[in-house]
């Protein structure tokens, strides 16, 4: 059983903060002040876009202590399914949106002596939070951002301004980019790297890292993926006793939702394994898209997750 | 509708009793007839009225009297409570949940008026009255932990999340089954559970600890855990060990049914939502063989489970000396018919 708390919330501002880079205000229609959250957390928006359900996860950028409101930015995606197209071209102030519970799969490491944060682009906004806190605590980091232009970035003026030299800003047509190895190589024991941004940014950061020598331990990232479009197939749900057509640009999971069953989610991005669903019989090939099943897992064929991941052959079974 | 409290006591002469109605309310923990380990969560949604799951965080008529039992353990041991330096939010945060959770579910007992970070508590059991400002630790006579724990039943683990783990980072723990926070704290999920027979074959904590990985904020998860102790005592520490541990010798078939004791332990699990640690409270609820014998099913129940229960497990919780002597106390309730489903008493 999964218990409902969702909330109603309106937008109250839109503002235009980059390049194909929209912030939304939001509060609760009620009034009522929001759930507190931990920096790094994000949260689920649910949009009705003409009567298909969407659901994209937006990591929270507003003060940890102004509950009041929380805010997220969203950058318009080129080809997108819809989430963020929708955000930019239909939704503006007075209008309602559904937002879930704060959910952090990217925290703070509490035991951490130093943190290094790393942005690239829309990637900035869960450190925006991180930052508040880090500072208001007394605990070292630093913040290197990567920009593609002055006007492609969001926040970094106001960052640079609030935290003076803890912010290096690199803008990349300006020819200035970050070497990530001698960033990585010249950072005291007991530092933490935190990696938020395009996914190739953010496979090179970790790479670089791991050849040299940082543990697992002191490396987060987080990476929402876009479900990727495919062929449409279909999935029958044993428990269910249902069958579900999944078109092309729709994901397993939200055909899944779509028909009325109650499946469990958390980042919708193939990171966080709340979604894992047990396959019972697949007559083709499972396209594993996520980041979180095993190389042997995702080989074995028993298993999916449904948020990120597809199917292409005769006939696939699910255990739901 | 006011509460009264026992006055009654844990230790020496263990004048702790249950009223009737209080017996009713008890968090009976098996289901089945039969009992064997499970990750047995469900989400910690509020309950019937006259249910120990009426409120998430519940107070019930042993509440003064369990926190008298409280500060004289501390007195003794002041280790009882722990917090490493990291979790300092995280106290924050528990402090939070239970004077709200409290505020809300008994307002006639409770209050807490919130002006910004300036705070005003008022526990009218315990007599306490207190205004201080949220996250300035100086403006409270204890840590924030310690504090609100001193006033709150049951234990409390606060969990960091860190690697994929959880770790043992802060907490009370005066009314235990048998293990101490200060051996456990810094101790990971695994490390901590190393000791439990059999569930650790059965991928029990693998399964439990993704789960716990995943407790949302918003939607609290419980379940419940067991074992009997002999007399009401709640402080049964590995501190104390030669002090309780002898007790087990002294259950006879004339006196098990005022000396043997049900020990169920509600647990459930709370994300914190400014330190995303995991709150972990382990309320311990205890009741006579004579006052379960009062419910009919718990009574043929109860003989089913400690027939069946295998012999590590009663080993691991320590009923192996007077297992025996429970089941035949038991016998006569059992009917032979089937049961209902459920805890509840009929």
């Amino acid at each position: 059983m999964t218990v409902n708390t969702e909330m109603r919330v309106r937008v109250t501002d839109v503002c235009a903060v980059a390049d194909s880079i929209k912030r939304f205000t939001l509060a609760r229609i009620d009034g009522e002040p929001l759930p507190v959250f931990a920096p790094g957390a994000h949260v689920v928006v649910s949009m009705d876009d003409n009567g298909r359900l969407r659901r994209n996860p937006y990591s929270l950028m507003s003060s940890p202590s102004n509950v009041s409101k929380y805010q997220i930015s969203v950058l318009r995606v080129p080809n997108s399914r819809g989430g963020s197209a929708f955000l930019h071209e239909q939704v503006s102030v007075g209008d309602e949106l559904t937002v879930s519970q704060p959910i952090d799969l990217f925290p703070i490491d509490n035991w951490g002596h130093r943190h290094l944060l790393i942005a690239g682009g829309v990637g900035i906004t869960p450190f925006v939070p991180m930052m508040e806190v880090l500072n208001a605590s007394g605990r070292q980091f630093e913040l290197v951002y990567s920009v593609r232009s002055r006007t492609h970035g969001a926040y970094w003026e106001q960052l640079s301004a609030t935290y003076g030299s803890r912010v290096r800003i690199a803008i990349d047509v300006e020819g200035d980019v970050v070497d990530y190895r001698s960033l990585l190589l010249n950072q005291p024991l007991g530092t933490h790297a935190y990696v938020c941004g395009p996914p190739a940014m953010i496979d090179h950061v970790l790479g670089t890292a791991r050849v040299l020598g940082w543990s697992e331990e002191n490396l987060h990232f987080e990476r929402f993926l876009a479900p990727p479009p495919g062929v449409p197939f279909s999935a029958a749900l044993r428990r269910s006793g249902l069958t579900v057509e999944v078109e092309e640009h729709q994901s397993l999971l939200e055909a899944i939702e779509a028909a009325g069953v109650d499946a469990p989610y958390l980042c919708r991005g193939g990171a966080c394994g709340q979604c894992e669903t047990a396959v019972l019989a697949a007559d083709g090939e499972l396209l594993h898209n996520d980041h979180y099943l095993t190389d042997d897992e995702q080989a074995s064929g028993h298993k999916i997750m449904p948020c990120v991941s597809r199917f292409v052959g005769a006939g696939l079974t699910l255990d739901l | 509708m006011a509460m009264t409290f026992n006055d009654e006591t844990f230790r020496g002469d263990f004048t702790f009793r249950n009223s009737p109605a209080g017996i009713r309310r008890y968090p009976f923990p098996f289901h089945d007839d039969g009992y064997m380990y499970a990750v047995n969560m469900e989400p910690h949604t509020a309950g019937a009225p006259g249910t120990a799951f009426e409120h998430l965080i519940d107070v019930d008529e042993h509440y003064v009297a369990e926190m008298r039992d409280r500060a004289l353990v501390l007195k003794e041991d002041p280790l009882r409570c722990q917090a490493l330096p990291h979790m300092m939010t995280a106290q924050w945060d528990t402090l939070e949940l239970l004077m709200t959770q409290k505020a809300e579910g008994y307002p006639d007992l409770f209050t807490l008026e919130r002006d910004g970070d300036r705070w005003h508590w008022i526990n009218r059991p315990l007599g306490i009255d207190d205004t201080f400002t949220f996250g300035d630790r100086s403006t409270l006579p204890h840590e924030p932990g310690e504090y609100i724990f001193r006033q709150a039943q049951g234990d409390f683990c606060i969990v960091d999340q860190r690697d994929d783990n959880l770790w043992m980072d802060a907490g009370i723990v005066t009314t235990q089954a048998d293990w101490s926070l200060d051996f456990d704290i810094g101790m990971n999920f695994m490390e901590w559970h190393g000791p439990v027979p059999l569930a650790h074959e059965l991928g029990i904590f693998d399964r439990a600890l993704k789960f716990l990985l995943n407790v949302q904020q918003g939607r609290p998860a419980r379940r419940l855990n067991w074992t009997m102790t002999v007399n009401a005592r709640l402080d049964t520490s590995p501190e104390n060990y030669h002090k309780w541990g002898i007790d087990r010798t002294t259950v006879t078939p004339e006196n098990i049914g005022e000396k043997l004791h049900l020990r169920c332990e509600l647990q459930n699990f709370w994300r914190l939502p400014r330190s995303n640690a995991i709150l972990f409270p382990i309320r311990c609820y205890l009741i006579k063989l004579d006052e379960i014998a009062t419910i009919p099913k718990w009574a043929c129940r109860m003989h089913r489970v400690l027939t069946s229960l295998p012999d590590e497990l009663a080993d691991y919780k320590g009923l192996t000396r007077f297992r025996q002597m429970a089941v035949d106390y038991f016998a006569p309730f059992d009917h032979g018919q089937e049961t209902t489903k459920g805890g509840l008493p009929e």
